[in-house]
């Protein structure tokens, strides 16, 4: 009886095999895809960014179900969300808590990559795609803050719409443009509701799907920062790799469950974070005459705001915020250390890599308090700091006096 | 030429033509999408004049009125107000309104108003479309001792004085706009036509 509906199923499988490949893909993208044996925690955020995007995707679809995007209704739909919709502030709590959850695994994803130098040849367009995911979730939460129509929705968006106004000759046309009004209005937020539900939404599938083909072509660095590729058994298989199913499946769902516990806490006993993830002013709703006293963004966009904030002229200060992410995608070709891993690098990269952080925790603080002089002096030194940091690699990554990577990957 | 030697030449070409034929017929087709995005007729035609009762107002008082979706400052100085405006002219970077842009010819002068008592101008820094506050205060805390009153704007920390000129070395560019106005009566203001136009 049982082996009957085994031979079966090994029926269907041949039959759908000849029309289309699943075992095949199966085979390629999972149990005969090798990946390095000594991962490490920091491997952990690449599945749980896609993760994230399945979760943030499953919830949003959920809420526009209730939510009505135009000025008149949007800030009354989504307190209808949360409060007579059933079940309606879970899923609401998941989503707004996923975005911040979202750039905290993003942000250390690609802290990894400038741990290990997973940027560095042949992964050079692996790292670019990642990027323009960056920037497009970039977009996509921005444009989802303006949807629930509080003061801080519409006035973060008046100043981040006002950006492009600062381009020359064509900047007011665009920001008018853009905004569809000469305010933030109607117009605007029944814009952002299309591109937040489906243009970036799609836009950003897209990438990630072409960032895993990247992947998958040149396949993982690790921390030892070496090719895996270099020392093959007789049948090709790397002899530091194991089968990413189901090694590093069962690995990452370990993850997964520690990661969900922690997501869950913050949903359940905090999802407003004291205002780092919900800011307080957005629980008013939005008034084109009113500026709240205290404008900030979220906290994944505070250090190119504190950029921003820096230079003392509008289009100047603009360039310099642009700079910042556009600084980023160079960083495999900025890049000249004879060695990928921070483990083999040498004092000069270890230092300048701590103080880009320090710089860049600092930027994302000073984005979030008030204009001082103080703040401003700060946010000049690390604004300073920051683009040291990668305008500076080219000169002292090659100075560096690095260790020799091992011939094969340490097995710690 | 034979029947089956191929002219990679004239393939080549036709490519090329066939593709840049596309090239045009796409962008024609992207104009209605782009320009949809444009303001609506229906939003242009929002823009009408608004009648501000300017009667109740006291010296050293300011109220907001709305027009165009923005907020417009009506504000009424004082004597002291207006005595400290040309003592401040060394710290502004266009103290006599030389930016054309930024206010219809009537308004360029010193108080930056038609009548010298009442400010009319567009509440929203020149900088990052944020409204600024109103600080008629003098020296408080978080300006500093030498804050004669004036207008701050909580997101980039730009100030302006109270005839709406930025001082210099802050984030905006230019002093706050003044809409174009005229008086009615005494106490009566149209907000969105010069005098001229009617």
């Amino acid at each position: 009886m049982f082996d009957k509906i085994l031979r079966g199923l090994g029926d269907l499988r041949e039959w759908a095999d000849e029309r289309f490949p699943v075992t095949a893909f199966w085979q390629d993208h999972l149990v005969k895809y090798y990946a390095p044996k000594n991962l490490n925690f920091w491997y952990f955020f690449g599945s749980l960014a896609f993760l994230m995007l399945v979760i943030q995707l499953v919830t949003g679809i959920f809420l526009t179900m209730n939510y009505k995007p135009t000025a008149g209704t949007a800030f009354a739909s989504v307190e209808y969300i949360m409060r007579d919709v059933n079940w309606g502030w879970l899923i609401r709590y998941i989503h707004s808590t996923g975005a911040s959850f979202f750039f905290i695994v993003i942000y250390l994803h690609m802290f990894r990559a400038l741990l290990y130098g997973s940027y560095r040849k042949p992964r050079e367009l692996l790292w670019v795609f990642g990027m323009l995911i960056f920037v497009v979730l970039m977009a996509e939460a921005f444009m989802g803050y303006l949807l629930p129509w509080g003061q801080m929705s519409f006035w973060g968006a008046q100043v981040i719409i006002s950006l492009f106004g600062a381009i020359p000759y064509i900047g007011d046309e665009l920001a008018l443009w853009i905004r569809g009004d000469f305010v933030v209005a109607d117009a605007t937020l029944n814009r952002f509701f299309a591109f937040h539900v489906i243009a970036f939404p799609l836009l950003l599938i897209g990438l990630v799907l072409f960032h895993m083909i990247a992947l998958h072509s040149v396949g993982s660095n690790n921390p030892d920062g070496i090719e895996i590729k270099k020392h093959k058994d007789e049948n090709g298989v790397p002899l530091d790799g194991i089968p990413f199913h189901p090694y590093y499946t069962v690995k990452d769902l370990v993850g997964v469950v520690v990661f969900l516990m922690l997501f869950s806490a913050v949903i359940f006993y905090a999802p407003e974070m004291g205002g780092w993830f919900l800011e307080k002013d957005n629980f008013v709703p939005a008034d084109p005459l009113k500026t709240p006293e205290h404008i900030a963004p979220l906290w994944y966009f505070t250090p190119f705001y504190a950029i921003l904030r820096a230079v003392p002229d509008k289009f100047l200060g603009v360039v310099a915020m642009g700079a910042s992410i556009v600084v980023l995608f160079l960083l495999p070709w900025l890049d000249r250390g004879r060695v990928r891993s921070v483990r083999y690098r040498g004092l000069w990269f270890k230092w300048a890599l701590g103080i880009f952080v320090v710089s860049f925790v600092g930027l994302a603080y000073l984005g979030t308090v008030a204009a001082s002089p103080l703040a401003t002096l700060f946010s000049r030194i690390f604004s300073v700091l920051y683009f040291a940091f990668f305008l500076l690699m080219p000169i002292y990554s090659k100075l560096d006096k690095t260790k020799p990577p091992p011939e094969r990957v340490t097995g710690k | 030429m034979s029947a089956d030697e191929i002219d990679h030449g004239r393939r080549r070409m036709l490519l090329a033509a066939t593709a840049a034929m596309g090239g045009v017929g796409a962008v024609y087709v992207a104009t209605p999408f782009v320009l949809s995005m444009d303001p609506s007729e229906k939003a242009k035609a929002a823009g009408a004049p608004i009648d501000v009762d300017i009667s109740k107002l006291e010296p050293g008082q300011m109220m907001t009125v709305e027009w165009r979706g923005k907020p417009v400052w009506v504000l009424r100085r004082n004597e002291q107000m207006l005595k400290i405006l040309p003592e401040l002219d060394k710290f502004l970077r266009d103290p006599n309104s030389d930016e054309l842009s930024q206010q219809p010819v009537y308004a360029k002068n010193v108080q930056r108003s038609i009548n010298p008592e009442y400010m009319v101008m567009i509440g929203i820094c020149t900088h990052l479309g944020c409204s600024p506050t109103y600080r008629p205060e003098f020296s408080p805390p978080d300006l500093g001792p030498d804050w004669k009153g004036g207008f701050f704007c909580p997101c980039h920390g730009s100030t302006y004085d109270l005839a709406g000129r930025v001082y210099s070395g802050m984030p905006a560019p230019s002093n706050l706009v003044i809409p174009p106005h005229h008086y009615v009566s005494a106490t009566r203001l149209l907000v969105g036509v010069d005098s001229e136009v009617i």
